[in-house]
């Protein structure tokens, strides 16, 4: 977790200081879904990702270097500079691919384990989707199917309560999207997602059931963005009580304090373990920034395998 | 040589891939068992290989083609049916931004071999939403491939090509070709994509027809014939890739160019061929470009008024007569 939030916290100074084309929508304050889900996962597990998937590759094992080159544009970047910071994917660590279009990750999720099924094989595909996705009409559509032909996918939906700049209860009347889950004879169960041992043990079933051939469920982790939507936005449609309210239930802090209490961690362990996350992000850093930026004719490139 | 039908063509097609390769499977809305298709082209095909793998699906077109991309990203090869192409505008951000991109947003990193198989065309009065011809569409997607097979030599060979592949294909089919009978061999074929048949030789007009087109093109050749106008038919058999050099060889024999496509005209695949041959082979056209196609209005449903708006032998014929 301490890892994804410097690693945003990076993306971020880059940004401002002019180094990031495009745009970026960060994972910093949500750490605690990704890991908590991602930890219950095997390698070849498979996972489906959103806009704001940073977390996401980085809980599933992905490369730090790799998606701050793609971020950057660069060549040694994980889609040649093709992708960026919206559409990261590494498939050798089962990462099938951010898609930008929300919604639009689900029916693939539920395609991976229809794959799974085929094949013969035990492996489990989380897919990440945001509240504002829980919306689409792929939701139900997918959600349907995985649950009538019994797939091993656990839908993990990110309520952040805003999708961009709607807040869910002006879009939807119940509070839980995870009671949807009773329209597909599934289980649902709306966790705090901020708290990462709470989400892995609710992750830690729903992996279980979808590994023992007993279908999907519908994971619902209430957690909040610390920053805007995307770069431009100074998020300022929440009121300051709320953002305080969510910044005193940081996930990463929150776990500190529960690692240190318990005597799991001593102090000075956890700030070598800082050091070392430090160091390697400016590794990334160090290996994005000094990599070349594809050549220009290498877009018209992978337009057909 | 024996003779099927288009659809027992497109059929043997799924059934050799099928036994041949395990990870071929077919999904799509009452393609089982129990209704075997709307169009009856996978006809006992969940008797041999299981509901498992030809599965039938709730009505969820978006989802269809997504778990397509799903399992074709991680070792599958299937093949989707959307019933009728008109509805393949419920998955068209499945088509469009997530089959035909993964390769190339990716960075190449993972091939998408799906074929989505679904039929095209009016005549049979269903109306405006069950018998539009998109393909225009889908040619403006980069990383789809889109076949069109006249034939039912052309849609077996085709369709082995489109299920061994390594992109996603657009496979369309034409709803008044599926009882079509022609010449398919026992021997195992396969027709490349980008290459374009030579329906029938001619010396004076080039007529460039796709699906059903090709057959009324024909038919128009036969009748033009017995008129001393020599009239060749080029079926470019695939869209995308589309093969231009066929096109441009047969334009500099005859100098002259009509398109008949049964999409409408605005922006449709007459436009982009016409287009193609004024970039690259002007100096051989010896007369304008003539374009059949429909008119832009959705498709309707009465006899008469369906039957004025697709292109007809009667309106092929007048056009070639204005340029031979």
């Amino acid at each position: 977790m301490f890892q994804i939030r410097c690693f945003e916290e990076k993306v971020f100074e880059l940004y401002a200081r002019n180094l990031v084309p495009g745009t970026i929508h960060l994972y910093a304050g949500e750490e605690a879904v990704a890991v908590g889900v991602c930890s219950n996962l095997r390698k070849d597990d498979y996972i489906t990702s959103t806009h704001r998937g940073h977390g996401h590759c980085i809980a599933k094992g992905a490369q730090l270097k790799r998606i701050m080159a793609e971020i950057l544009g660069k060549k040694t970047g994980y889609c040649k500079g093709k992708g960026g910071s919206m559409h990261i994917a590494d498939f050798n660590v089962g990462m099938l691919g951010a898609t930008a279009v929300v919604g639009a990750g689900l029916p693939i999720a539920m395609g991976a384990g229809l794959s799974v099924k085929l094949r013969g094989l035990d492996n489990v595909v989380a897919c990440f989707f945001g509240d504002g996705a829980s919306n689409q009409g792929t939701f139900h559509e997918a959600i349907n199917m995985a649950a009538v032909w019994k797939l091993p996918v656990i839908f993990v939906c990110e309520n952040n309560v805003y999708a961009m700049g709607t807040r869910q209860s002006t879009v939807m009347l119940k509070e839980n999207i995870a009671d949807r889950a009773v329209a597909y004879g599934i289980p649902g169960v709306a966790v705090d997602g901020n708290d990462v041992l709470a989400v892995y043990e609710v992750a830690q079933k729903a992996v279980g059931r979808a590994r023992t051939g007993e279908g999907p469920t519908l994971v619902e982790c209430k957690t909040y963005r610390h920053k805007g939507h995307s770069r431009i936005d100074p998020a300022k449609y929440r009121p300051k009580e709320e953002v305080a309210e969510w910044l005193r239930k940081d996930p990463i802090k929150r776990f500190k304090e529960t690692l240190l209490q318990t005597k799991i961690l001593l102090e000075a362990e956890t700030q070598k373990i800082e050091k070392e996350v430090l160091t390697e992000i400016e590794e990334a850093v160090e290996f994005a920034m000094e990599s070349p930026y594809p050549s220009p004719e290498e877009a018209l490139e992978d337009v057909y395998a | 040589m024996r003779k099927i039908a288009y659809r027992e063509a497109l059929r043997e097609a799924l059934r050799e891939e099928m036994r041949r390769d395990p990870t071929v499977f077919l999904l799509g809305e009452d393609i089982g068992r129990y209704w075997e298709g709307a169009f009856k082209v996978t006809r006992g095909l969940a008797e041999e290989f299981g509901d498992e793998r030809v599965r039938d699906t709730p009505i969820s077109e978006s989802a269809i083609i997504g778990a397509a991309v799903g399992a074709a990203i991680t070792g599958m090869r299937p093949v989707a049916e959307i019933m009728f192409g008109d509805l393949t505008a419920l998955a068209m951000d499945q088509i469009a931004n997530q089959a035909a991109k993964t390769h190339y947003m990716f960075g190449g990193q993972v091939k998408v071999p799906l074929v989505i198989r679904t039929p095209f065309g009016a005549g049979v009065n269903i109306a405006a939403h069950h018998s539009q011809s998109l393909e225009a569409w889908f040619l403006h997607v980069p990383g789809l491939y889109v076949a069109v097979p006249s034939t039912p030599y052309d849609a077996k060979g085709l369709l082995k090509t489109a299920i061994r592949g390594s992109n996603p294909v657009l496979f369309c089919e034409h709803k008044l070709l599926y009882p079509i009978e022609g010449e398919v061999p026992e021997e195992e074929y396969t027709v490349p994509f980008g290459l374009a048949d030579v329906k029938r030789e001619g010396s004076e007009v080039t007529i460039v027809a796709t699906l059903y087109m090709v057959h009324k093109a024909l038919k128009a050749a036969e009748e033009l014939e017995t008129e001393d106008i020599s009239v060749e038919v080029i079926d470019p058999r695939t869209l995308a890739p589309l093969d231009k050099q066929a096109i441009i060889d047969s334009v500099k024999k005859t100098g002259k160019l009509m398109i008949v496509s049964e999409d409408c005209k605005t922006a449709g695949v007459s436009a982009e061929i016409a287009a193609m041959v004024a970039e690259e082979a002007i100096d051989y056209l010896d007369a304008p470009v003539k374009r059949v196609a429909e008119p832009n209005t959705p498709i309707p449903f009465s006899p008469p008024l369906e039957q004025y708006v697709i292109p007809s032998e009667k309106s092929i014929i007048r056009a070639v007569k204005e340029i031979a």
